[in-house]
């Protein structure tokens, strides 16, 4: 007998580069093999084909060992492309590894995404079935729950609307709700709570620890340090694939927000399901480069839309690693009930915060496009990372833990 | 809590049942690798509702809903019989032409439905295979289970049809499900290679629609099989819609002569694509949510 639930014995993912973006097309195939006797002749001396052969593979994971005890809940961290979403799309089997193996002892449910599978045309209650099947929870399962998920969810009046009527946060709330019901020894959970507000993260959060106490074991990936402190009971941190820590959380944590700032630069979004490209992002940051507290703040996308596109939200959020939750967050639909219509070509969308009174540190933009009430295209809460710093207004802002926020206020003082 | 009856096992090797029940091994495969069928009866409650899915979402939001279930082959059958039975007097082999001609798109809409549905389901469900796991097997099978619902509705049709023209089917009829099966074989067992075809190749989407209807002037639905020399029947039968669409005229319009030789040659030519698709299929199913 072993308490060991899972483990994970030098696995490694090898990924083609350019599998994933570029579809072969049988042509392709094609005039490569016409062209495959000559490249073989070409390639004969044997130092050239060795070099194309490193420059065409990466090891997204390599050399991953490690050992989850039951009723540990382990968060896994690191930045992006660090290889954690490999390694949670392997543990969950999605994908095979290319070496090594996981031994994993007892029922394994995964919710990499919230709401896979649910369709706009059926009901609250037909999706709630659907989700359920596809997590492989049996319809007995279900149905025992039936009215603890509903109710989890809050939408017991609309459980017979189509889905696509409801709100997106009804939406996100009976997505996950069938998720965290789920009857399994072990859950794999991806960055899921950083999808929806404040309010239903918090709900999250509340029954991820409820999972956590039952003694279930929880893996949870997530950019949210707050979360993870709170959460989990040990940590692993990810950097290019490999293992570089594994401990306390507290010591994981503290060792990535040390040496790994996550410094993200911003790179274009594709979004191919809208034909859209976001090729820029700025911010009117000074001659140095921050962002100044108490001045506007304008948040400039440039997108490039292949044809016209209506009916979705363009969304931007303020995140910080060492605080719970989303700071700022405005839609352009569901805060401000605009409708944005991209013209064929380059459309600049600017969102400007009157006073950026946020104290100075280091702050991460978030972007994402929803069509409101139905999905999102695309969410990702740090697109670009940026560094705010006061000059002149005083020694408080800069006092950690202080305050985040600066409220607009005065003292008044009769005697 | 344990459910034992979920085997989850990747490769199909149990470890035994300790303390916590499953024990679950993932490692590469290699080589040749089982069917794990056994997999996807621990997986038919999914099945089950993406079939019903298919069902309930195929005629959401149109006007006539379940009715062009009716209209599509009922409408090739009339264009049908103006340009083939009536224009060109292609002949029915003594049956009148709508109904011989009717008799016959019923089972090749179910199969080209089927086809082209189950072809593109990996890519549809793109969503699904890179977030969840599953028997992948389950998503080009779903489709086809659902268009059976779509043939039910139609045959309606049909049994008024032959009302209408007062033909009585023999016991012959109860043969039915058998070229029933045949039909959703052909389907699944096309729809199985190209399915995982287009999961790495896209253009196969495009081959989709110049293939049924290549196949369809290849298939007796217009004309009957009688046309084609008997010598070459039998190599006829390599075509196995052939042989379902002579089986079902067979079976239902009480035509004197069976299928014989075509159908036998049908049947062989489907077992062997629906072995060599499910096994295709197996193999390529653990790049999908790679390359998908």
């Amino acid at each position: 007998m072993s308490d060991i639930a899972i483990r994970v014995e030098k696995i490694g993912k090898l990924y083609h580069i350019g599998e994933r973006e570029n579809y072969k097309t049988l042509r392709d195939i094609i005039t490569n093999t016409i062209y495959a006797p000559f490249r073989w002749f070409n390639n004969i001396s044997p130092s050239k084909s060795r070099n194309l052969q490193s420059e065409d593979i990466i090891w997204a994971l390599k050399d991953v060992s490690f050992e989850v005890k039951h009723g540990e809940v382990i968060g896994i961290i690191g930045r992006n492309g660090a290889g954690k979403s490999t390694l949670l799309k392997i543990l969950s089997r999605i994908t095979e590894p290319t070496e090594g193996y996981i031994k994993i002892h007892g029922r394994v449910g995964s919710l990499l995404e919230v709401g896979t599978g649910f369709h706009p045309e059926l009901t609250g209650r037909e999706n709630l079935y659907l989700n359920g099947a596809i997590l492989g929870m049996k319809r007995s399962e279900i149905a025992k729950n039936f009215d603890e998920i509903v109710a989890f969810a809050e939408v017991e009046k609309f459980i017979d609307t189509p889905v696509k009527h409801y709100s997106s946060g009804m939406y996100m709330r009976l997505a996950f709700a069938v998720a965290a019901h789920m009857e399994i020894e072990i859950l794999v959970v991806d960055e899921v709570l950083a999808v929806g507000d404040i309010v239903f993260q918090k709900k999250c959060l509340g029954k991820m620890e409820d999972v956590a106490k039952k003694g279930r074991t929880v893996l949870f990936v997530s950019h949210n340090m707050a979360a993870v402190k709170k959460l989990c009971t040990k940590g692993i941190l990810l950097e290019y694939g490999s293992i570089v820590k594994n401990g306390s959380t507290e010591d994981v944590v503290n060792s990535y927000l040390d040496n790994n700032i996550p410094v993200q630069e911003f790179k274009p979004i594709r979004i191919d399901a809208l034909g859209l490209e976001i090729q820029k992002i700025t911010l009117n940051k000074d001659a140095e480069g921050v962002v100044l507290p108490f001045k506007p703040l304008s948040i400039t996308l440039d997108i490039f839309a292949g044809n016209d596109v209506t009916g979705i939200g363009l969304q931007v959020m303020i995140t910080k690693d060492t605080i719970d939750g989303i700071l700022f967050s405005s839609n352009t639909k569901q805060t401000k009930d605009i409708d944005v219509c991209l013209r064929k070509g380059m459309n600049k969308i600017t969102c400007l915060i009157s006073n950026f009174n946020l104290c100075s540190g280091k702050y991460m933009l978030g972007f994402a496009i929803d069509c409101p009430n139905v999905c999102w295209h695309y969410y990702n809460y740090n697109v670009l990372s940026f560094d705010a710093q006061e000059t002149m207004n005083g020694l408080w802002m800069t006092l950690p833990n202080y305050s985040h926020f600066y409220l607009d206020h005065r003292w008044i003082i009769t005697n | 809590m344990n459910s034992n009856s979920q085997d989850i096992n990747v490769e199909g090797d149990r470890i035994g049942e300790q303390e916590k029940g499953i024990v679950t091994l993932i490692h590469p495969s290699r080589g040749w690798i089982s069917l794990k069928l056994s997999e996807l009866w621990e997986y038919r409650e999914l099945l089950y509702f993406l079939t019903w899915r298919d069902i309930k979402v195929r005629y959401k939001q149109t006007a006539i809903g379940v009715a062009w279930a009716i209209i599509q082959p009922f409408f090739a059958m009339v264009i049908f019989s103006i340009f083939f039975g009536q224009l060109a007097k292609i002949p029915s082999d003594g049956i009148p032409y709508p109904i011989f001609a009717y008799c016959a798109l019923l089972p090749w809409q179910l199969f080209s439905h089927a086809l082209n549905e189950s072809s593109n389901s990996l890519v549809a469900n793109q969503g699904l295979i890179t977030k969840v796991y599953f028997p992948r097997l389950i998503i080009p099978v779903a489709p086809v289970l659902a268009g059976l619902v779509d043939f039910g509705i139609a045959f309606l049709v049909l049994i008024g049809m032959m009302l209408y023209y007062g033909i009585m089917p023999t016991f012959a009829v109860f043969t039915i499900p058998l070229f029933l099966i045949l039909a959703v074989a052909t389907a699944l067992s096309v729809g199985l290679w190209l399915s995982a075809l287009n999961v790495e190749y896209r253009d196969v989407r495009y081959t989709i629609p110049f293939l049924t209807q290549f196949w369809l002037f290849a298939t007796p639905v217009a004309y009957p099989s009688s046309l084609v020399p008997e010598s070459w029947r039998a190599l006829y039968g390599l075509n196995p819609m052939a042989g379902v669409v002579e089986g079902f005229r067979w079976a239902l319009l009480g035509k004197a002569e069976g299928p014989g030789t075509l159908l036998v040659v049908s049947v062989m030519v489907v077992i062997i694509l629906f072995i060599g698709g499910l096994y295709y299929f197996r193999r390529m199913e653990k790049t999908f949510a790679d390359v998908v």
